[in-house]
């Protein structure tokens, strides 16, 4: 995803990206902390339908409604001491060959030596998935592994 | 009754009346400033209380607004913000010049108020005001809009100029010769790249030369540096001003944070003695002789200004709505038109004319700066429907 970052000077940091439609989605972080959540309008790229101000709380609960990045930067942190082992979220894409095949299909741990700890399915957190798990596109995998082992699996998920 | 207690009571009356009015402008959304220098054309001129026992406090006072109005708008921007913010907008901020500073040059010249006055007077309607700019885009919830990083680098360009302008115009009040007057912009320039530079590469060491985990010791180191600062730029004729507003940049971080959150409050209130006595040195009875020449400049510059900022969005791509909103974002002046009016009237070097121009010309951009801001969008609607339905026809045939 291609988030554009732009400094508003004196103010703070807009980040934004463009979703599918075109519309933009983002969040403005103010200089002590405040942050808003910002859709642009259809008609009016330029311009936003919606800034909402949020608190630390409220961005936190809606960070874990949509899932992945939360649960990923915790995993991180727990394995920070343990060099080597990463956490990456990896997508199921539209054009992947394992949508609609399961977990087993993939033979991730034995082809790459990554354990899939965790899918992300709208909003909903699936837990240590088995071998039968299916996959749909739109899926996030949460991915344990080495650098390398995690690299691969990008690759098999994308061209199986 | 005894001095000391008369000049408590006039001061309390006059902050009383302040808030109250304050208050008044909260209520009907607009900013303040127009009603504070309102407030000082009343207490004036045998209004509802002569201010002579606080003359000096409230002289004193107005220059603490002008230092602290202009360290927390250092404070507002990084050195790196301000590099980026003049690379991106330089071309902009020029045409921002030419276009803002002409009408009121031309207007100071037609009314016959000499060279200094016409620099007076270009810099007054140059000048549009960050504060209330800022405040009406976080109203309007435009923070997130395409446009705002363009009319925000305008306004940082515009900060940086104040930073060259405000010297210069303090070395011609003084009526130096040409060579002294060279030598004050070398001076200024010098220590304004040199403040640049310390600001960008060991702004750390200036901000933990001033930061104290204790708030008492830390508002004191704060403020006291301003004030440091600030006598010694004057002294070296830099304008006190621009020594507050240079050290306000050099401080970074968090330290600026805590340092604009702990200021805000003083700002607010030294600030809004400020314009009240600049209002308090204003002659109501000279605002009728000129108030034809404020709405002339009001409606020009209101112009200047959206076609500074039309252009400026179209060159960053910006959409027809959006360049609409930037030109009108832009709009207002306020709380810097009147500290160069209120520098050029202390020393007394221009036509006291020029400071009820002066007012009647804040009164009404700070009233029609947000008006502007607020009512572009259904304007502009209007207008493409107007568009849309005069051409179907055309097209139908």
């Amino acid at each position: 995803m291609n988030v554009e970052v732009t400094p508003l000077p004196g103010i703070g940091v807009r980040k934004d990206f463009a979703i599918r439609n075109g519309r933009r989605v983002g969040v403005v972080t103010h200089r002590d902390g405040q942050i808003e959540l910002i859709v642009s309008k259809s008609d009016d790229p330029d311009a936003c339908l919606a800034s909402l101000p949020l608190s630390t709380d409220e961005a936190g609960a809606l960070a874990n409604l949509l899932g992945a990045p939360q649960l990923v930067a915790q995993l991180t942190e727990e394995h920070r001491d343990l060099p080597g082992i990463n956490t990456k979220q990896l997508p199921i894409k539209n054009a992947s060959p394992f949508d609609g095949r399961t977990l087993g299909d993939t033979g991730m741990r034995t082809r790459t030596g990554v354990s899939i700890v965790a899918v992300m399915r709208a909003g909903q957190v699936h837990p240590s998935p088995t071998p039968d798990f299916t996959f749909t596109s739109g899926d996030l995998l949460v991915a344990v592994g080495t650098s390398e082992g995690l690299e691969a699996a990008i690759k098999i998920l994308k061209y199986g | 009754m005894d001095h000391t207690a008369l000049s408590l009571i006039e001061l309390g009356a006059v902050f009383f009346v302040l808030g109250a009015l304050g208050r008044l402008a909260a209520k009907i959304g607009m900013s303040p400033i127009p009603l504070y220098l309102v407030g000082g054309l009343c207490f004036g001129q045998g209004g509802l209380i002569p201010l002579g026992d606080i003359g000096p406090f409230t002289h004193l006072a107005s220059e603490m607004g002008v230092v602290l109005l202009l360290l927390l708008l250092g404070l507002e921007y990084s050195a790196a913000e301000l590099f980026t913010g003049l690379k991106r907008s330089w071309m902009a901020g020029v045409l921002d010049i030419v276009l803002n500073a002409a009408p009121g040059a031309a207007v100071a010249l037609i009314l016959g108020w000499g060279a200094v006055g016409a620099l007076v007077m270009g810099g007054v309607t140059y000048i549009s005001s960050s504060g209330i700019i800022a405040k009406v885009l976080g109203d309007l919830g435009r923070l997130g809009n395409r446009e705002t990083p363009v009319v925000l680098s305008i306004l940082v360009f515009e900060d940086l100029v104040m930073a060259l302008y405000l010297p210069i115009l303090t070395a011609l009040l003084v009526g130096v010769s040409v060579l002294g007057g060279l030598k004050a912009v070398g001076i200024s320039l010098a220590v304004i790249t040199v403040v640049l530079v310390v600001a960008l590469k060991f702004g750390r060491y200036v901000s933990a030369l001033v930061d104290s985990p204790d708030r008492e010791v830390f508002l004191l180191k704060v403020l006291g540096a301003a004030l440091l600062v600030a006598g010694a730029a004057s002294a070296l004729q830099v304008s006190a001003a621009v020594g507050a507003f240079l050290l306000g940049i050099a401080i970074s971080g968090s330290t600026a944070e805590n340092a604009t959150h702990m200021l805000e409050p003083l700002r607010d209130l030294f600030a809004a003695v400020f314009f009240v006595v600049f209002g308090l040195n204003t002659n109501p009875a000279q605002i009728p002789p000129v108030l034809g020449w404020a709405i002339a400049l009001a409606v020009v510059t209101t112009l200047t200004k959206v076609a500074t900022g039309w252009w400026a969005a179209r060159r960053q791509g910006v959409g027809k709505m959006g360049r609409a909103r930037a030109g009108a974002a832009l709009v207002a002046r306020g709380e810097f038109s009147i500290v160069i009016a209120g520098l050029a009237v202390s020393y007394g070097a221009v036509d006291s004319e020029l400071a009820a121009l002066a007012t009647a010309y804040v009164l009404l951009m700070a009233i029609l700066g947000p008006t502007a801001a607020r009512l572009v969008e259904p304007a502009a609607r209007a207008l493409q429907r107007k568009g849309s339905t005069a051409s179907a026809p055309s097209t139908a045939t």
